[in-house]
């Protein structure tokens, strides 16, 4: 219907891929409409990747809606906020979405009901703020990729050392079967996501602008095209269905031709990509003043009633939705978040929705057949066929089975893209993804361990090294003292000897004095005999004393 | 051929001479390979090995004393990779110097720690904070679970908890295959 468009531009081809049943339809029948209020949200503080937020209100707190609640803590890391007003009931470790099926630091919120919203403060004319404050303003919205990675967006529209970029990339293409909320929020909310579009592309100052959508969504490419009527550098693309065009670095190959280099990004080669949703919140975020508190989320399977797309306050309880679309808790088989290739399986019903969540999939064995056993490979080289990173899967498969890393890494295994085109070829059944996932955590495992056991070398080394130092200024210490004390003893003696020596002296001039007192009064006697004593007797004294002045 | 002679040896002393003064100029300082196996060493400083650290122990190796398989804490891990890098063959790890343990992190229970620094002497890597008569803790993040702490301690106040799995540390398991499993 649109082959005009389409016609004008060409493009390309990845490698492999596959055509998987897609089980859209049954989710798009009813219209999306807002999920009911739950009665507690459980806000996990991770829901992006990076590092986890950290609370900013105390238990106990009341809390307005949109109101930050957890702050980010370093660059790769977002905020979370309250998705509605009410009363922080607790902080602590909850059960998340999650495929270990472990607990993770949340946030629980009691609603108040009343939905008060905190002051707003929308940006009237985003031109006029220079790209970076966009940028800012785009982190404090808690804004993440919301196609199912979670990278934190205001990273992605930093054009780094280049001015400018060629192309920005919205990314419509949905391609894994059974979801359906871009496919919805295009088709409902063409104007938000047309917007959210302008704003990411003045901050990444991109001279055009594509919008792809898979084929098999012409009522999203119709209301798509009819929004961007008057825009000239915005082009809705129309690609062919295959599974995974979706994913960025095979989308940026459809439609430029241009390849990702394995060790670089999307940037590298002047293109960023952005998901149709996380558009439309960063349209929210800049021109309404609202942070990122909701999001669409298909709920579908077999289990429930009647599969639809709700727009879910982020913490809601995936039962209350389940219950909501009319599923049958009982029936679910296998409850996955995201789609049956890429999505894990959850292992309870009352985990909370996060900012990653774009799928419920309350499956029964009809929508996924039990995993049969694993039976030998074959080396038939399907796997490979369909490899859309041109990878050797059967390589990958044996060397990871057997644990040999080294090897698993010179066969790119972080390439990979986990797609699971791999797997659902297999005619022997084995889960290849399954050991491609193994030996990456295998590998991340060990690095880390290397790294705590570089830091424990050095910290024993200097230990080694501070124990050294310090016996070395002890003995110092010590060869100071006793030099001291050598010194002090010499100098005590030689103190002593100077004292002998004038004691000495002293004892002699007494000697002397005595003698010559003596010898004095011999001779005055000597002369009182003569003359008469009387007359010189006063003198005596003072000649005494004149004697031993001069002396 | 009395030149030929003069010549030869004139180029032997002048080889000579440059060799020694390359061998003084470029001395290499300790022993690299010392530096290789020690950097297969998981650091715990532990012991087990019978050689006080992780250090010693490599040297040992380095010199033809000890065996490769003595490190309980590396593991059928530490073996392979020693294996590999000393061209030698793999063998099981020794009994005699322990059996691979789950990770763990030494925990002090604060109340009862009666402040008296042994086990901060103790610690190889200097994980252990505190002071004489004030309360100790451990600085879990440094700790390389070598349990080195835990005998000095007077009031038996110093633990050896398992390193509980978060969601950052968690990783994928190894797929389990029910036909092996089987047979």
């Amino acid at each position: 219907m649109s082959r005009e468009t389409g016609a004008t531009r060409r493009l390309w081809k990845f490698h492999g891929g596959v055509h998987p049943p897609q089980h859209k339809e049954i989710s798009t029948t009813l219209p999306v409409s807002a999920a009911r209020m739950p009665a507690r949200l459980v806000l996990p503080l991770h829901q992006h990747i990076g590092e986890p937020a950290e609370p900013t209100v105390a238990k106990g707190e009341k809390v307005l809606k949109g109101q930050m609640i957890a702050r980010p803590q370093g660059y790769v890391s977002a905020p979370v906020h309250a998705p509605t007003s009410g009363t922080i009931a607790d902080i602590g470790d909850y059960p998340v979405p999650h495929p270990s099926g472990l607990s993770a630091a949340c946030m629980v919120i009691e609603p108040d009901g009343e939905e008060c919203w905190m002051e707003r403060q929308p940006i009237e004319d985003y031109t006029t703020l220079p790209p970076s404050e966009l940028r800012n303003l785009i982190r404090e919205a808690g804004i993440v990729g919301l196609g199912g990675a979670g990278f934190p967006a205001y990273i992605k529209y930093n054009p780094g050392h280049q001015k400018a970029i060629q192309t920005l990339i919205l990314n419509g293409v949905e391609c894994e079967p059974f979801i359906t909320c871009d496919d919805m929020l295009m088709r409902e909310a063409p104007g938000d996501i047309i917007g959210g579009l302008r704003v990411i592309q003045h901050a990444l100052q991109a001279r055009e602008c594509l919008i792809a959508i898979e084929d098999n969504k012409p009522q999203a490419i119709a209301a798509l095209r009819q929004a961007v009527a008057g825009y000239d550098d915005i082009e809705v693309v129309e690609v062919p269905t295959l599974y995974p065009q979706g994913s960025e670095k095979q989308l940026i190959k459809v439609l430029t031709g241009k390849e990702v280099p394995a060790d670089g990004l999307a940037l590298n080669i002047g293109v960023v990509c952005a998901n149709v949703g996380t558009a439309a919140a960063v349209h929210r975020a800049i021109n309404r003043g609202e942070p990122l508190i909701s999001r669409y989320v298909t709920i579908t399977g077999s289990a429930v009633g009647a599969p639809r797309n709700l727009d879910v306050l982020l913490g809601t309880p995936m039962r209350d939705l389940i219950e909501e679309c009319d599923g049958d808790l009982g029936r679910i088989e296998r409850l996955i978040m995201g789609g049956p290739m890429m999505g894990f399986a959850l292992h309870r019903h009352d985990l909370p929705v996060i900012k990653t969540t774009n799928c419920i999939l309350a499956a029964t064995a009809k929508d996924l057949p039990p995993q049969r056993p694993e039976l030998p490979c074959i080396r038939c080289g399907a796997c490979a066929d369909v490899c859309p990173v041109n990878l050797l899967p059967q390589q990958l498969y044996w060397y990871s089975k057997h644990h040999n890393l080294d090897k698993v890494q010179e066969y790119d295994l972080f390439d990979c893209i986990e797609c699971g085109c791999c797997s659902y070829v297999c005619p022997s059944n084995i889960p290849l993804v399954q050991y491609f996932r193994y030996a990456k955590g295998d590998i991340w495992t060990q690095e880390r361990e290397k790294e705590k056991s570089d830091i424990a070398r050095r910290r024993h080394e200097f230990r080694q090294l501070r124990i050294e130092r310090e016996k070395a200024e002890r003995l110092a210490k010590r060869n100071r003292k006793k030099s001291a004390l050598k010194a002090d003893t010499a100098m005590a003696e030689r103190d002593k000897k100077k004292a002998e020596i004038q004691a000495a002296i002293a004892r002699t001039q007494a000697r002397r004095q005595a003698a010559m007192k003596e010898a004095e009064k011999r001779r005055k006697s000597f002369g009182k005999e003569a003359r008469g004593p009387m007359d010189e007797t006063p003198q005596q004294p003072d000649n005494a004393s004149d004697n031993e002045r001069k002396e | 051929m009395l030149a030929a002679i003069m010549v030869l040896s004139a180029l032997a002393v002048i080889f000579g001479l440059l060799l020694g003064f390359a061998a003084v100029r470029f001395k290499v300082e300790g022993d690299p390979l010392v530096d290789k196996i020690d950097a297969q060493l998981p650091q715990t400083q532990c012991g087990q090995c019978s050689y006080p650290g992780c250090r010693p122990y490599a040297e040992a190796i380095a010199k033809g004393e000890a065996d490769i398989n003595q490190c309980p804490p590396g593991g059928e891990t530490t073996i392979m990779a020693l294996a590999d890098l000393l061209d030698r063959d793999p063998k099981p790890l020794n009994p005699e110097n322990g059996v691979p343990q789950e990770k763990t992190v030494a925990v002090i229970d604060e109340s009862r720690c009666i402040g008296c620094t042994l086990c901060i002497q103790a610690c190889p890597v200097d994980a252990i904070l505190g002071a004489a008569k004030h309360m100790h803790t451990v600085i879990a993040s440094e700790c390389t679970g070598c349990d080195l702490c835990v005998e000095p301690c007077p009031v038996d106040c110093i633990d050896m908890a398992p390193i509980e799995q978060d969601i950052l540390t968690w990783k994928w398991p190894y797929p389990e295959n029910r036909l092996e499993k089987a047979s």
